[in-house]
């Protein structure tokens, strides 16, 4: 799996106050499972992504777990209270150093 | 004996019918032509209907980057030729596979053509992602756009073989596409329904998979499903499947890239 794998986060671009947004987050990943094998009997090592989180304005609002039971190119969709303006960081990190880190903005009247 | 003119008009009608029914006695007759996408569930039509769920958006993007970066030992790029945005390529995907220079040539096919002698680069290895990528990227320009596969005198022959390999028994269960994908379609096959096997949304990102295949992976698939010799990827063989099945889906929409349960 490259390091920059691609991603994408959905979130409404304005909000009011108080009000529960939709955030929707998808990264390209294969979610290799450890547990298959090649062909000719070798073992395909595994390769998953083991963490995801979402800071809203430096704190986190939301973090999950990912386990070999996910599948490639995980979506993940959770709800938080629009607070404030400001951004939406969403980070993913996996084996062998992966890292995916995006961003989108949101102004909340 | 005298008829009167309007027994006449009866009598056409009666040919027309007769004459109808025996064309499409084995066909799927074109009204009731259905894309599978309508015997999925809400969530998976969902997810092909929205690109910010839809998985083959990640190609969609590949596709593109690979699509502008110079390569080869010309040192050009796919966009060099047909520009930037790959607008240029809407309605192309309706039309393959087609016959050009006398060989007939499916839209994977025709890619690694251009790559071979415009860019003087090696081809792409069949369902690699470079290529899946490629593939889904000119195809989804022709989206919404109707598949325009005629039978012509240069096709017909390939067009006739695919047909024959559609409706020719195969395999150690001895059955032919048409069995379940006309005569049973919209049956069931254990809990899911047989679809009429149209290949409007290729590639598609098939869940299953959990990434983008091809058509002839999904036709190889269901070869060795019914534990046949498969045909290879690329070969002259599938394309002329692949060519029976656009004719047969012919005027039905292009939905790439679809999403497959």
């Amino acid at each position: 799996m490259s390091k920059a794998s691609r991603t994408g986060i959905t979130a409404p671009t304005n909000a009011k106050k108080d009000s529960i947004i939709e955030i929707r987050a998808i990264a390209q990943h294969d979610m290799e499972t450890g547990f298959r094998y090649t062909e000719d009997g070798k073992r395909i090592p595994r390769d998953i992504i083991r963490l995801f989180s979402c800071r809203y304005n430096n704190e986190e609002v939301f973090r999950a777990d990912f386990y070999s039971g996910i599948g490639a190119n995980p979506l993940i969709i959770f709800t938080t209270v629009a607070i404030a303006s400001g951004t939406i960081e969403c980070r993913w990190i996996g084996d062998n150093g992966y890292e995916a880190v995006n961003q989108v903005n949101i102004t909340v009247s | 004996m005298k008829t009167s003119p309007l027994c006449k008009q009866w009598l056409y009608v009666l040919f027309a019918i007769m004459i109808a029914q025996s064309v499409f006695a084995t066909e799927i007759v074109k009204v009731s032509r259905q894309s599978s996408y309508q015997l999925m569930t809400a969530e998976n039509q969902a997810m092909q209907d929205d690109l910010n769920l839809n998985p083959a958006l990640f190609w969609l993007m590949d596709g593109h980057s690979i699509w502008k970066e110079k390569t080869g030992n010309k040192n050009v790029s796919c966009a060099s030729c047909h520009g930037d945005s790959g607008k240029k390529m809407s309605g192309a995907a309706t039309q393959f596979p087609k016959i050009l220079r006398g060989k007939l040539q499916t839209l994977e096919g025709q890619i690694n053509q251009c790559r071979v002698s415009q860019q003087d680069a090696p081809a792409l290895t069949y369902e690699s992602k470079e290529l899946l990528a490629l593939t889904t990227f000119v195809a989804n320009q022709s989206k919404g756009m109707p598949i325009t596969i005629q039978e012509t005198p240069l096709n017909t022959k390939d067009l006739q073989q695919g047909k024959q390999f559609f409706n020719e028994r195969m395999g150690q269960l001895n059955l032919s596409c048409a069995q379940c994908h006309q005569d049973r379609a919209s049956l069931k096959l254990g809990g899911s329904l047989i679809p009429q096997g149209h290949s409007t949304a290729y590639p598609i990102y098939r869940i299953e998979w959990q990434t983008m295949g091809s058509l002839q992976r999904r036709l190889r698939n269901c070869m060795s499903g019914v534990r046949a010799k498969q045909f290879e990827y690329g070969s002259t063989e599938m394309a002329q499947l692949e060519l029976y099945l656009m004719w047969r889906a012919s005027g039905m929409p292009l939905e790439t890239p679809g999403v497959r349960p």
